[in-house]
């Protein structure tokens, strides 16, 4: 970790310097209007080398999976392969244009076709959209698609969408960018959704269900084929949170349990680099039932020729052009490295992880559903008194690791979220689980490590609260 | 396997302590027969061999790095400096995930900082937000926070005829559960704004349009906010290097397709969706926000802020599902704009006005072949003697892309050419691609 502050690339600037050299100009040159021209650009002047080390020393005030275990919870972050970043910088993908017609761009048209064959072979659908730029943009997409169903089968008043209460917060966000309104479906005991509740929601308003299995708690909803025939019994459609797909890869195929759309995120499962918040894929898979409601455009094979094509009943464009392309030649090529026996032994490996943190941990990190997890696990941080998760967190910083997801899912309090992935080694998780339980011991005999912490990091715990109430958004001079 | 590391004997060892079996025993709540399907993926192949055949399929497009290109349209082809991806790909941006805890962030955070004050600089605006995922998609949102704020007494919004296609179509999709009415607007903005009334919550004007022109927007503010609604702009950010920016005029909101600062055309994405509010706007503003604040012992830092609009506090009252940014994209952008800085960027437009000038008189003088009237920056619509779309076979055959032919998206509009020119053109190129003309057209 760089430790020494590094000043904005404002306060580096210096009149006159510049990083990049253009040619000059081999034209006339034409006047601009005055009337058109602006009258000023305060953007920095810096020389290539600052602008060099600004970033350098940037990065390094950077946790990441390349540097640091990073158990994040719900996030999945694994390792992200660099044969991925040698794939998708090829000049071939870099240089080519989506308007250039679909003859001269068949490269690029079959990499998204090969990769929508793979993704239905995984989940079991019959057709997928790669377009969606982002999980909450695919779950938007299928939100949209289950609405359009409705419209087009005569039944506008299904508007109702089912949401278990430990759904991630943009399920509900979802549907009220699609026009529904959402009700709230408690957990049962065991961490699963309430079958007696569903019951009593199941009406002729139902839109569906916005289900997410494994749960965010980590468990499988064993109900999963039961809940969805009632949703189907009532005429609604099951929609799929793929965001925990990494427990599942060749394990069991969505659709084979129901679910009629899902979105898969490839910057999850598929190993695509998070890169600080994205870009992302949040392809969407569909079954029959709605298959033609995709949006496009989606890759079709015809005789061995290869286009773009607009689903004919389909909700339409998510965004420009052909989806986040850089994104999916970084999937499929690890798709295509890992094959079919990969696919399971990623799953396998990713549940096994999970299982054994968890058992190590749970001794001491109280777990509210106590069942055997799967891709990841809840605990919670409130074992000592005036101890919180948050005091955790901030100190498994201190011993060089991300810390997990914390206060999510809002159902469990204190929660402490781990995800290890399968790219981990038992070596590296044994150091974890030792940090761990060092914590729990410090957290009783030294809480102030714990209140104080991080120590060893650029800047201490900040005032969000400060933040928040006068906002400074922008560098001012 | 290189990216799975435990061996057989580190499973067994695991499996025990767990007290299971076996690994298909932790599965043991998935329905039996439904459990460990077969995919009928192919086997996997080593690194060398994924890459030999991706390396194939990437060398079958048309690509920009080995033709003279004049295709735009909405992606373009600008110079990328060195160091712009050589710093964006560096591990501890690549593979961190979005700055939750600030402590372990501040690379990426104080990168996001950075970027949201030159892009609201650029822009003209008060605040920019940390990216949205293109720039069809950042208009879209903006267009819904207009609408939301109109309410249901103000259910029209006016877009122009000229704004990009695809972006007519996401703003269809995404606005496809509300009450509104999509006026499309042929006058210039100035007149067309004058048209807003009590029922308009939002007025579009696309600076330039899709065919290249640009408006003044001089006097569109004052009728626009006359009648109640919101202006938006979504404007070309490399023009902002050399023409008047949105805010100047009296924009509210602006939005940006942000990829021709720093990013490749890739097929088109990943893209950066850029979008600034005046300050009324900031807590409307969907997407993620950074700013400043300091710890106990008074160092400055970033830290995600306003997130009581966003949905994991929000849920079903957020003002949007987005939970993302293109962070890698917006990086990119960053290092760009830092690399060029204030003279650089300048330069840059400079390059585009001057040679799509030059390029525009050079196929004027083309028999046949005229350019269409008004200001433009780097694309401008050219009528063509012959069909367009045989032109654009005819010279991609030779190494020229001479552009859009409009029928793409206009089946009436045959013999429309749009033509893009940027720094990326060579003098030489430009006489080409007019000699090509000449020799495609008769």
């Amino acid at each position: 970790m760089n430790l020494i502050p590094e000043p904005l690339a404002f306060e580096l600037s210096s009149p006159g310097r510049v990083g990049v050299s253009l040619p000059t100009c081999d034209v006339p040159v034409t006047a601009v209007p005055a009337s058109l021209r602006r009258a000023e650009l305060k953007l920095p002047e810096l020389d290539e080398l600052t602008v060099v080390r600004h970033f350098t020393r940037l990065s390094q005030k950077n946790f990441s999976i390349d540097t640091h275990f990073y158990p994040l919870g719900s996030c999945t972050m694994k390792y992200n392969p660099k044969a991925n970043e040698v794939a998708a910088a090829q000049p071939g993908w870099k240089g080519a244009h989506p308007l250039v017609s679909d003859d001269r761009n068949q490269g690029a048209i079959e990499l998204i076709y090969r990769l929508q064959e793979s993704l239905k072979a995984i989940g079991g659908f019959a057709g997928v959209s790669v377009q969606p730029a982002a999980g909450a943009h695919g779950e938007l997409a299928g939100v949209f698609m289950i609405r359009a169903y409705h419209l087009a089968h005569g039944n506008p008043g299904r508007v109702k969408m089912l949401i278990p209460d430990s759904a991630h917060g943009t399920n509900p966000a979802s549907c009220t960018m699609a026009g529904l309104t959402t009700v709230t479906i408690p957990s049962d005991a065991e961490g699963g959704v309430d079958l007696d509740a569903l019951k009593a929601a199941c009406d002729d308003t139902v839109a569906g269900i916005m289900i997410t299995n494994p749960s965010t708690i980590g468990l499988f909803e064993r109900n999963i084929e039961k809940i969805a025939k009632m949703i189907h019994d009532a005429g609604g459609l099951v929609y799929g949170d793929g965001a925990n797909m990494n427990a599942l890869t060749g394990v069991l195929r969505p659709a084979d349990v129901g679910i009629d759309v899902m979105h898969f995120n490839l910057h999850k499962t598929f190993s695509t680099p998070h890169g600080g918040g994205g870009p992302g894929v949040g392809m969407v898979g569909a079954a029959p039932v709605l298959a033609e409601y995709l949006p496009g455009p989606i890759a079709v094979e015809k005789n061995g020729k290869f286009s773009m094509e607009m689903p004919a009943k389909g909700i339409g464009r998510m965004k420009a052009f052909n989806g986040n392309f850089g994104v999916l030649v970084r999937a499929y090529t690890y798709i295509r490295m890992l094959g079919e026996e990969g696919m399971r032994r990623l799953a396998e490996s990713a549940v096994l992880n999970a299982n054994y943190i968890k058992v190590k941990m749970e001794k001491v990190y109280p777990v509210k559903y106590p069942r055997r997890c799967m891709h990841e696990f809840v605990a919670m941080g409130n074992f000592v008194d005036g101890i919180h998760t948050l005091d955790i967190a901030k100190r498994m910083i201190d011993y060089g690791y991300h810390p997990p997801t914390i206060y999510f899912p809002l159902i469990v309090p204190e929660a402490l979220m781990v995800e290890p992935t399968e790219t981990e080694s038992k070596e590296t998780l044994d150091a974890f689980i030792d940090v761990m339980l060092k914590i729990a011991e410090e957290a009783k005999t030294q809480p102030e490590l714990l209140h104080d912490a991080p120590h060893n990091t650029p800047i201490g715990r900040l005032d969000e609260v400060a933040a928040a109430r006068n906002p400074m958004l922008c560098y001012r001079s | 396997m290189p990216f799975i590391p435990n061996t057989n004997a580190d499973r067994e060892a695991m499996l025990a302590a767990i007290g299971v079996k076996s690994v298909e025993e932790l599965f043991s709540d998935i329905p039996a027969g439904k459990r460990f399907p077969k995919l009928g993926l192919p086997a996997g192949l080593s690194e060398l061999e994924a890459l030999r055949e991706i390396e194939a399929l990437a060398a079958k497009n048309l690509s920009a790095s080995s033709n003279a290109w004049f295709l735009g349209a909405g992606a373009y082809n600008h110079f990328i400096p060195a160091a712009v991806p050589a710093l964006a790909s560096r591990g501890e941006f690549l593979s961190a995930y979005t700055p939750y805890q600030p402590e372990v962030s501040q690379g990426t955070l104080q990168a996001i900082f950075e970027y949201q004050s030159m892009a609201a600089e650029l822009l003209g605006m008060d605040t920019v937000n940390a990216s949205h995922y293109d720039g069809a998609t950042a208009l879209a949102e903006a267009v819904l926070m207009a609408v939301n704020a109109g309410g249901a007494s103000r259910p029209r919004i006016m877009v122009p005829a000229a704004l990009h296609p695809e972006y007519k179509e996401v703003l269809r999709t995404y606005l496809a559960a509300f009450t509104v009415n999509i006026d499309e607007y042929t006058e210039v903005p100035a007149l067309a704004a004058k048209k807003c009334d009590e029922r308009t919550s939002c007025f579009v004007a696309s600076y330039p349009d899709f065919e290249g022109r640009v408006h003044d927007l001089s006097g569109v503010a004052d009728a626009v906010h006359g009648a109640g609604a919101v202006f938006a702009v979504n404007a070309d950010p490399i023009m902002l290097g050399l023409l008047s920016s949105p805010g100047s005029f009296g924009a509210d909101i602006v939005t940006a397709e942000g990829q021709a600062l720093g990013n490749s055309m890739n097929y088109g994405g990943p893209f950066l969706g850029m979008m600034g509010v005046t300050q009324k706007f900031v807590r409307k503003m969907p997407g993620r926000i950074v700013g400043q604040a300091f710890d106990h012992d008074g160092r400055r830092g970033f830290v995600l802020t306003l997130s009581a609009r966003e949905q994991h506090i929000r849920r079903e009252k957020a003002v949007s599902n987005i939970c993302s940014n293109q962070g890698l994209v917006m990086l990119q952008t960053t290092i760009y704009l830092e690399a060029l800085g204030k003279s650089g960027l300048k330069a840059v437009a400079e390059l585009c006005w001057n040679k799509a000038h030059y390029a525009a008189k050079a196929i004027a003088a083309v028999p046949g072949f005229a350019v269409a009237e008004g200001t433009f920056f780097k694309e401008f619509v050219v009528k063509t003697p012959v069909p367009a779309k045989e032109i654009v076979d005819k010279l991609e055959r030779r190494g020229v892309v001479p552009g859009l032919e409009l029928s793409r998206y206009y089946p009436k509009r045959t013999h429309e050419l749009l033509v893009c020119v940027t720094e990326m053109n060579t003098k030489a190129q430009i006489d080409l691609l007019a000699q090509s003309l000449k020799e495609a057209s008769v």
